[in-house]
């Protein structure tokens, strides 16, 4: 067994959320440099261009890229021969995310959903904890803004709809989300499992890194159509025209009940910020 | 790409189409879904108002807090279209643009091409590079609400694009 102090989580989850609401990372960074290569609308080139200066000014300064530094997301993998002392770990989650904010002068986006009542410190964080074999805890921290959020959708499909349905459903979204979710965007995309699980899966697809491919060579497939697809539907960066509207598509799935077919798109904008400790 | 300087005269607001780059130059208003709502119940209430909305700019924006030593915090523009229900009004009572980003309603176009205003797409996500525009910064009203308080902004050359002009054309989707 291996014990690991509480102080030493709130210690990983400050450190996490105060570098991953700076700038997205490399990776995006590659993605924009391509796809402003590719794009043909005028604008579309200005517009990829600042935020390629955007993402630079920010990680230069160590300022946030994005005014939304979104509501804290935190995915824990907690070995089963771990042992949590000196404090509840909810607490030392929520402690990290307090501090993280408040020293990095990021914005406080969390309220009460009916009163609209800020909570002042950016807190409560999503916390989702998966018990995994080892003796590690892994964090990851999500800072996810909600303009992209917002756009997100979730359907129980018929299963007689197939493959066809995820696709139209998909692309349904994209039309409906249109600029408001600040294109270029990356899509999660989660099918099957139950209503919930279906949205988890679609959100845990944005920890990939952009450009990689999915090892499922049918899913790859799914998602160079569904990027290619939806790049031409012209809406481009920031819903202004043009060919770059996602950066990548990334699918994942899980078995499902016989009289169902869920499916979960989780919108990101550019910023697709997070980053990884593990103790 | 079009210099501005705000407020603009009804006629270079006629001049500018949809789709045209521009930087713009002067006083702009913060103000999001709280300020909104807020303004809205003062006007339907006949209070004061914090701010001349005669000829004013309206940039749906919430920064992040300002680090020391910086002007401005991190303020790209919010989602336009949760601001439809109170557009109208202000654009009735004088405002000349608004800043933000995605789509408008028909209503909020219609009331655009009523009142010969325009709204410019900032670029969202671009919080760090818009912040290097703010040379001035200076709470207006609604302090208590933190990032969605009213601020009046000085700018220079803040990077946008004519999404909807005042003929009523449209680029944005």
């Amino acid at each position: 067994m291996r014990i690991i102090d509480a102080k030493d989580v709130t210690a990983a989850v400050r450190g996490a959320f105060l570098a991953a609401c700076i700038a997205p990372g490399e990776d995006v960074a590659r993605a924009l440099c391509e796809a402003e290569k590719k794009e043909s609308s005028p604008s579309g080139r200005e517009i990829l261009c600042q935020l390629m200066d955007n993402n630079r000014i920010a990680a230069a300064e160590g300022i946030p890229s994005c005014q939304d530094t979104g509501m804290a997301v935190v995915y824990l993998e907690i070995g089963q021969d771990v042992h949590i002392i000196n404090g509840n770990l909810t607490d030392a989650v929520n402690e990290g995310v307090r501090r993280a904010y408040d020293e990095g002068y990021f914005r406080k986006s969390v309220l009460s959903p009916l009163d609209r009542i800020n909570t002042g410190d950016n807190t409560p964080a999503v916390i989702y904890t998966e018990i995994v074999p080892g003796s590690g805890l892994r964090v990851v921290a999500v800072p996810k803004g909600f303009g992209s959020e917002n756009m997100s959708a979730l359907r129980m499909l018929n299963p007689s709809e197939g493959r066809q349905g995820v696709l139209d459903f998909i692309l349904e979204a994209v039309q409906n989300a249109g600029g408001s979710p600040c294109p270029p965007v990356v899509l999660g995309v989660g099918i099957g499992g139950t209503f919930e699980y279906a949205a988890y899966l679609s959100k845990k697809q944005l920890l990939r890194e952009v450009g990689s491919i999915n090892p499922d060579p049918a899913l790859a497939q799914m998602e160079a159509e569904l990027k290619a697809r939806i790049n031409a539907l012209g809406i481009g960066p920031m819903g202004l025209g043009g060919d770059t509207y996602c950066l990548a598509v990334y699918i994942a799935q899980f078995p499902t009940h016989l009289a169902g077919l869920p499916v979960a798109v989780n919108f990101s904008c550019h910023a697709l910020r997070h980053t990884e400790v593990t103790l | 790409m079009k210099k501005i300087t705000l407020p603009m005269n009804r006629e270079e607001i006629g001049s500018l189409r949809a789709g045209d780059t521009v930087q713009l130059t002067g006083t702009i208003y913060t103000a999001r879904d709280a300020a909104h709502k807020r303004l809205v119940a003062m006007i339907e209430s006949n209070k004061p108002l914090p701010f001349s909305l005669k000829d004013a700019a309206i940039y749906y924006a919430g920064p992040c807090p300002a680090k020391p030593g910086q002007v401005f915090g991190s303020c790209g523009p919010t989602t336009s279209g949760r601001m439809n229900a109170y557009a109208p009004k202000l654009f009735d009572l004088g405002v000349q643009c608004t800043i933000g980003k995605g789509p408008l309603s028909k209503e909020v176009i219609g009331s655009i091409v009523e009142n010969n205003a325009i709204y410019f797409c900032a670029t969202g996500g671009a919080g760090a590079l818009i912040s290097k525009c703010v040379e001035s910064a200076e709470i207006v009203a609604f302090g208590d609400l933190g990032a969605e308080a009213i601020t009046r902004l000085a700018v220079r050359d803040f990077p946008a694009v004519v999404g909807v002009d005042s003929k009523g054309n449209n680029i944005v989707r």
